[in-house]
């Protein structure tokens, strides 16, 4: 089958999967976006208890590989009464696993701004919480997006994974068709072509734009 | 809900560290393929033929772009298609030694391009030949810088294993889930294999810290 | 265990100094920087610290905008401790809610300007009255607007601080510092960083802050010129301890001590 009839027959279930696909993607990009930021503050903060509590989850969750991870929030944590259907437990592994290498990434962009400006900003008597929210995190913003373009990638091959535990991705439609089929070179073919397109054509485009407005909004342009 | 048999723990040990020597093993293989490949790559991206380090160039960021699982999925069914007998053993490998080599020529580019310009022409100078110029003069140098991305992306191989266990090699988590599914019980093998990832790869990254900083004191940086 | 029964709770009186620095102490380490230093700075006094480098002088500064902890002895501002506050009849050391308090009182202006690079030069100086103040958006802006006007730079209130030259950025770093009304003004090196012919703006603006208001000042410069033309008094600072202080006229055209007057010659010839 050429692969052009191979599209004209399948490409509803792809599309169905690159949906989720993206679904996933969003999803968990929000998730592990707002446990970066917690675990890299928490990560510098003062507080004993706050640091090691940031470290042990980053070390948890960057020294195991997702795949772990995934298969321990679906199969083990129902034996510890929370019940997540999969495509919950799909984002939320994927999530947690990014904000893991996130915080690594926030935590650098937080130490790389300049010392005078903490210093400017407690000569203006401002609290430390606004400190860090207004002058401190629009500075470290800039200066992490270049890595978090990585990131984002890694994030989007890591919704991959969610096909293992059923989650009716890309990758899972992908298996199926190549099941039933045995077209493994159309549908595994087509599948990395889609996922390319994804990565390369709206993913990093996206996170150079919002490294260009940053940049702008810095006058650094 | 939270009863873990420590019997059931002794009774599957013994299966789970052979598959975690497997395991080793495996990470081992591919990232050996992978350090070879990689250089290549790079190589390749700094020849004056410019078709070459096109196609090379574009080749790498497919592969750094795409799920390492579909292209696991796609060595392994598509391969016969081609001719090829490929157990899942080998498809294993060949799959994650090229995703990872193209993850190296990235970091082996980086290293490369930190070389000063200046030690380039002081080789010209001395009338060395290509090959004398990278071997002697620009590899040595570029090796401390790569250093730091090389020992990641050990660990990261290592703990991309598990990925192999969806075309059937018998590595952990593999293993894992068949104990799993043979005895009804996840809690433990499960659990298992993230506190044995967690005690290699945590060593494993401050082992790869500590030769980073020998080699560097070695090379009197 | 600090021992402050020696220090009252409050100066009160008719000549009540703005600033007092009390047998303050501060050390990095063995390294001791300041080596328990009177200083009375009297308000509307504006004063000049001159010295080589690693005698203390920035130290004095940081300190009293609570950038620095102190090590021992206390600093008073209008008369009520900063480093330390009260406690059942004893001086103890402020908690950050005290000094947040006592801080609003003093503003600083830096070496390298320090200016929120992400903001407009307007939004620099409105940042501090909206946010920490809690003035309205209108109230600000007019204040803010008047303080550029005052240092020349109200052209350039929409520009961002990366186009502006290095004078020019000193110059919005003041007006942003005088936007928090504070009793005290510090200014630490604030021309060291400028290029020779932008100086002149940066201590113009000076000037005019002297003549036009009655601002207590606290400035560590290299400007020997400039230091005498306006300060009331100018102190010496050697090893961590104020060698020789005076009014200008009497420190730079007849110094008493010899370090002063090896300093001060060291100065002339580097013109």
């Amino acid at each position: 089958m050429t692969i052009l009839d191979f599209l004209a027959q399948y490409w509803p279930r792809l599309l169905s999967g690159t949906g989720v696909t993206i679904a996933q993607f969003f999803l968990a990009a929000v998730l592990g976006i707002a446990i970066s930021l917690a675990m890299g503050l928490m990560k510098l903060s003062q507080n004993r208890v706050l640091r090691g509590a940031a470290i042990t989850y980053i070390e948890i969750f960057r020294g195991t590989s997702l795949l772990v991870q995934l298969y321990w929030i679906f199969f083990v944590l129902p034996l510890f009464g929370v019940s997540i259907d999969k495509f919950t437990a799909g984002y939320v592994a994927v999530g947690m696993n990014i904000g893991a290498y996130g915080a690594e990434l926030v935590r650098g962009g937080i130490l790389s701004v300049p010392r005078g400006q903490w210093e400017a900003a407690l000569a203006i008597n401002m609290s430390p919480a606004r400190r860090m929210w207004r002058i401190i995190l629009p500075q470290a913003l800039v200066n992490m997006l270049p890595p978090w373009g990585n990131l984002m990638i890694e994030l989007l091959k890591g919704t991959a994974l969610v096909s293992l535990i059923s989650v009716a991705d890309l990758m899972f439609q992908a298996k199926q068709i190549n099941g039933s089929t045995f077209l493994s070179a159309q549908v595994f073919g087509t599948a990395l072509v889609i996922y390319y397109i994804l990565a390369r054509f709206l993913v990093t485009p996206f996170m150079r734009w919002l490294e260009r407005a940053m940049a702008r909004k810095l006058g650094k342009v | 809900m939270f009863d873990w048999k420590w019997d059931f723990v002794w009774e599957i040990l013994p299966r789970l560290l052979v598959a975690t020597g497997n395991t080793l093993l495996a990470a081992g293989a591919g990232y050996a393929i992978a350090l070879v490949l990689g250089l290549v790559f790079a190589l390749a991206q700094r020849t004056p033929y410019w078709a070459l380090t096109f196609v090379v160039r574009e080749f790498v960021e497919f592969i750094r772009s795409t799920p390492l699982l579909l292209q696991i999925f796609f060595v392994f069914y598509v391969g016969p298609q081609f001719g090829l007998r490929l157990s899942p053993w080998t498809s294993g490998m060949i799959a994650i030694g090229l995703h990872y080599a193209c993850y190296l020529s990235e970091v082996y580019r980086g290293g490369i391009e930190s070389v000063p310009r200046g030690q380039w022409e002081a080789a010209t100078a001395l009338n060395m030949t290509i090959t004398q110029k990278y071997r002697r003069v620009i590899i040595p140098q570029a090796i401390p810088t790569a250093l730091s991305g090389m020992g990641n992306y050990l660990v990261g191989i290592l703990k991309d294993t598990p990925m192999l266990s969806v075309i059937g090699v018998a590595e952990l988590i593999h293993v894992a889930n068949a104990i799993g599914s043979e005895h009804y019980r996840f809690l433990e093998p499960i659990t298992m294999v993230g506190i044995i990832f967690l005690a290699i790869s945590l060593p494993a990254a401050g082992l790869i810290r500590l030769l980073e900083g020998r080699v560097r004191r070695k090379l009197g940086l | 265990m600090l021992d402050h029964t020696g220090f009252p709770l409050e100066i009160t009186g008719e000549t009540t100094p703005m600033v007092s620095f009390r047998k303050v102490r501060k050390s990095y380490g063995a390294l001791t920087v300041l080596d328990e230093l009177d200083l009375d700075i009297a308000a509307g006094e504006m004063v000049s610290i001159i010295g080589p480098s690693g005698s203390g002088k920035t130290t004095v500064l940081r300190m009293l905008m609570t950038l620095e902890q102190i090590d021992d002895g206390v600093i008073y501002v209008d008369g009520q401790p900063l480093t330390h506050m009260p406690k059942k009849g004893r001086l103890v050391r402020a908690n950050e809610r005290h000094l947040r308090n006592r801080r609003a009182d003093i503003g600083m202006c830096f070496q390298h300007f320090n200016l929120f690079p992400h903001m407009t030069v307007l939004e620099n100086c409105m940042e501090g009255p909206v946010h920490v103040l809690g003035l309205s958006k209108a109230e600000a802006r007019d204040r803010s607007e008047e303080l550029l006007e005052l240092v020349g730079m109200i052209s350039k209130k929409d520009q961002r601080p990366s186009r502006l030259s290095g004078g020019q950025q000193q110059r919005v770093a003041i007006a942003r510092a005088l936007a928090m009304r504070p009793k005290v003004m510090l200014f630490d090196e604030v021309t060291s960083a400028l290029d020779p012919e932008v100086i002149g703006e940066v201590t113009n603006v000076i000037r005019k802050l002297v003549s036009e208001h009655n601002l207590t000042m606290l400035m560590v410069t290299h400007q020997m010129g400039f230091a005498r033309d306006i300060s009331d008094r100018v102190c010496f600072f050697y090893g961590g301890k104020i060698e020789e202080q005076g009014p200008p006229a009497e420190l730079f055209g007849n110094p008493q001590r010899e370090r002063t007057q090896q300093f001060l010659r060291a100065v002339r010839e580097a013109v």
